[in-house]
């Protein structure tokens, strides 16, 4: 441990392995019907992890910004696509995609790149051991943010639809007839995020931390960019929930504020 | 107070709806369900897309902003929905005398509305849309849950309202009595456009 880490070979990766194994077993013998998922779960993170120790290492070794735009491209694509797939009722005609992939892009793209320039500045801004580990964990929270704020929306307006068409009767404007539902998939957006720092070191050694004392790096170190990561994420995840919910909103009513429960997918 | 005009208005099934309901008149409109009655008055609240022009006086709808057209011509629906804890809470100022009029005690303001009953919901439903001084009423059975005594009451309150006010009301129903009691004309769907008269299956 005293210049880094321990090294870990594959051999003892399949103890881990093994006992994932004996644990499928376990279950199947009890019929409690999880051992296909979780086989095929395990294998799903041996190979994704491992294509994505091949691409870091290709771009660590390279470095070049436009291989590193790339993958981000590529992390927030694959994020807009899980927003999307995460809704009961999405927004038809690509409007879930869009609206939870450019919500993420303007919140967790620009926080990562204000926190690399100005707060912890290595050279060159991108580098990519700093670039990349921020932005994918920027992206998966702001990911479940978005997907929980906008689930929360149109499942809402559907639920709700008569009390948003009463208020509408009533000659309320469309913003203050769903004012509570936007309120409450706000809220669905930023809980977990909320959780995560009221938890955090007391009930939860955040992931981040662990990694980098596991690393050797001292733990006071670990413990301030453990809080950097907390905050840009609740920035991050809240102003996405906040641009998702807000043009989901809008989307959910034409130009003369009428529900439109037709722009969403049944189910 | 303004008429309220239909003019070539084309929505679900209706084709080419012309209709005045002027100052002060109430004007009753029937047919079958499904023959598009609700959808023609939600067209003219504009929460339903619709074709031709609807107006209040000389004001076109398209001319206002959605909300404000809806402040004026209130559509109140047969079925209400509550969302506050007490009645208090949907209502502005109440009509002076309505709740009355409508056989309802004033307490019942403070009342929590998981308490009302169907009937209730329905007057309160009416008086709630009232209470924000609509230049237009549009009501949709809106004495479908009362009995006998209570629906003359709220009928003679609704006709001196739109007499006084100068209101007009379209107001669709079904019993060919009270169309005769609260209807200065009468208008049933018949196939894609509007027939004066009755019909007497109601």
């Amino acid at each position: 441990m005293q210049d880094g880490i321990i090294e870990l070979a594959w051999w003892e990766l399949g103890i881990a392995a093994l006992l994932v194994v004996a644990l499928a077993v376990t279950t199947h013998l009890g019929r409690l019907g999880l051992a296909r998922e979780l086989v095929i779960a395990g294998t799903r993170t041996v190979i994704q992890l491992a294509i994505i120790g091949f691409v870091l290492e290709a771009l660590f070794a390279v470095a070049a910004l436009r291989w590193i735009a790339l993958m981000a491209l590529v992390m927030l694509l694959v994020a807009g696509y899980e927003v999307m797939s995460r809704q009961k009722r999405r927004m038809t005609g690509g409007w879930a995609f869009g609206i939870g992939t450019l919500s993420m892009f303007l919140s967790s793209f620009t926080v990562t790149v204000l926190a690399l320039v100005v707060i912890i500045g290595p050279q060159p801004w991108y580098m990519p051991q700093y670039a990349i580990p921020l932005l994918g964990m920027m992206l998966g929270n702001t990911m479940t943010g978005v997907a929980l704020g906008l689930d929360r929306l149109t499942d809402g307006a559907w639920r709700q639809s008569q009390v948003i068409e009463g208020r509408l009767m009533l000659g309320m404007h469309w913003h203050e007839a769903v004012a509570d539902i936007r309120r409450d998939a706000m809220r669905s957006g930023m809980i977990p995020t909320i959780n995560a720092m009221a938890a955090a070191g007391v009930v939860s050694l955040p992931g981040m931390m662990t990694g980098q004392i596991l690393a050797g790096a001292p733990p006071a170190l670990a413990v301030k960019y453990q809080i950097l990561v907390m905050f840009l994420i609740a920035v991050g995840t809240g102003f996405g929930t906040v641009v998702a919910v807000s043009a989901g909103s809008r989307r959910l009513f034409d130009q003369r504020q009428r529900l439109r429960l037709d722009r969403l997918s049944s189910a | 107070m303004d008429a309220l005009t239909l003019e070539a208005v084309a929505v679900g099934p209706l084709r080419e709806i012309n209709l005045t309901v002027r100052s002060g008149e109430v004007v009753c409109l029937s047919g079958a369900s499904g023959s598009g009655k609700s959808r023609l008055l939600r067209a003219i609240a504009d929460l339903e897309p619709h074709a031709g022009r609807i107006l209040l006086g000389d004001l076109r709808q398209d001319a206002l902003a959605a909300d404000r057209w809806r402040a004026r011509v209130m559509l109140v629906p047969a079925e209400s929905s509550w969302w506050g804890s007490t009645v208090a809470e949907h209502f502005l100022e109440p009509v002076p005398g309505s709740l009355e009029g409508f056989g309802l005690s004033p307490a019942v303001m403070d009342w929590d509305v998981a308490r009302l009953s169907s009937g209730e919901k329905q007057r309160l439903g009416v008086l709630r849309a009232l209470s924000r001084r609509p230049r237009a009423l549009l009501l949709d059975e809106p004495t479908a849950n009362l009995d006998t005594a209570t629906t003359r009451r709220v009928e003679q309150w609704l006709r001196s309202h739109a007499r006084r006010e100068g209101v007009p009301i379209l107001w669709v129903a079904h019993d060919p009595e009270q169309i005769s009691r609260v209807g200065d004309r009468h208008f049933t769907i018949r196939g894609s456009g509007l027939r004066e008269g009755g019909c007497r299956t109601g």
